[in-house]
């Protein structure tokens, strides 16, 4: 259920940056001006497409699984939860990578950037942690 | 994981955070665009920006910016200063400055507009730093047209035909076509610099622009 909320906050924290990035919402709310720094520079896209499309997609998947891995019937299979150990694992990649843009190239940080960074930590660990707990016990997501 | 009441109640959780997350995100709608400005060769008008420093000049930087946008702001004070007094005050470089207000910041065609109502009593680059340097104090304002009154007032500039101006609006079609020109340009981000031709996005250090203005410099002697 944890993996499922934070999925779900990280989904609207990378659907405000998309929308945002779209031009559909007003000023962004960040405070240090980082923000716009950040999305607004050549890094703020990957291959033409918003670096927060991604996030979209990726929480999107695991919020997904984790709704599939609480039906009944799905509980103690252990395919949601490797599921969302993978998907969360590519993304705290993926994010590493952008914060290392941030720090050393792009010189200034995103706050949103950095809340999306902590949910996929969070998610990431709790999926681990399911997931190993999925494979002790027959018990899955 | 628990079923029953339990998923019902967590469902119930989640479809709360989904509507007060879409609905936050919902109010933070706006529209900044000079939306039903239309462009005629009356608006333009030959203008090609607001230069400064010589005809003769090696090298031409023209600069695409946003008033309302962070990252052109720290330019206009970290950067800028040293370009004016290092290159464009020795006659290497002719600065022109070209409006490119991005629809996410709601104050930046307002400003853009201010700055072109001061170009007409001749002090663009006096408004343009009053604009930049001040940036965070009219940058979030509802009504940031008598911020911008009291920095004309400031500057010196006769008050009753720079609120005429601001008015009238007489300048929208000129932006409009500015951010067009931009857009043709592949211009992606602000700010944005066209030097001699060549187009760089994104921020730069006075150390970049130097190695840039150096070589070009020494490739036409």
């Amino acid at each position: 259920m944890g993996v499922v909320t934070l999925s779900l906050i990280g989904l609207l924290v990378s659907v405000y940056l998309v929308l945002w990035k779209a031009g559909m919402l007003g000023s962004l709310s960040c405070g240090t001006g980082g923000c716009e720094t950040v999305q607004l520079g050549k890094w703020g896209e990957l291959f033409g497409v918003p670096v927060a499309a991604y996030g979209v997609v990726g929480y999107l998947g695991i919020m997904i699984a984790g709704i599939v891995g609480l039906q009944p019937g799905w509980e103690r299979r252990p395919e949601p939860a490797l599921y969302m150990f993978a998907m969360s694992a590519i993304g705290v990649g993926f994010t590493l990578y952008l914060s290392y843009l941030e720090a050393f190239v792009i010189h200034a940080w995103c706050r949103w950037c950095l809340g999306s960074a902590a949910i996929i930590g969070l998610v990431f660990v709790l999926a681990g942690l399911d997931w190993r707990e999925s494979k002790n016990s027959g018990i899955g997501a | 994981m628990a079923g029953g009441p339990n998923l019902t109640r967590f469902y119930a959780l989640i479809g709360a955070i989904a509507v007060v997350g879409m609905a936050a995100i919902w109010f933070q709608r706006g529209d900044s665009s000079p939306s039903g400005v239309q462009v005629s060769p009356i608006d333009i008008g030959g203008f090609e920006g607001y230069s400064i420093g010589s005809d003769d000049a090696p090298v031409e930087i023209i600069e695409f910016a946003d008033f309302q946008c962070p990252a052109c702001g720290r330019h206009a004070i970290l950067t800028a200063p040293d370009i004016m007094r290092r290159m464009v005050a020795t006659g290497t470089v002719k600065l022109t400055f070209k409006d490119m207000p991005l629809d996410i910041h709601p104050n930046a065609v307002p400003a853009a507009m201010a700055a072109a109502c001061s170009n007409e009593q001749g002090k663009f680059w006096e408004m343009h730093d009053q604009l930049f340097f001040n940036q965070n104090k009219w940058a979030s304002a509802r009504r940031p047209a008598g911020i911008f009154r009291d920095y004309a007032e400031l500057l010196g500039l006769d008050g009753s035909q720079f609120r005429e101006c601001l008015s009238s609006r007489r300048y929208a079609g000129r932006i409009e076509a500015s951010i067009r020109e931009a857009l043709a340009l592949g211009v992606g981000s602000t700010p944005s610099f066209l030097i001699n031709g060549r187009l760089y996005q994104g921020t730069m250090g006075f150390d970049r622009f130097n190695a840039i203005v150096d070589s070009l410099t020494a490739a036409a002697n």
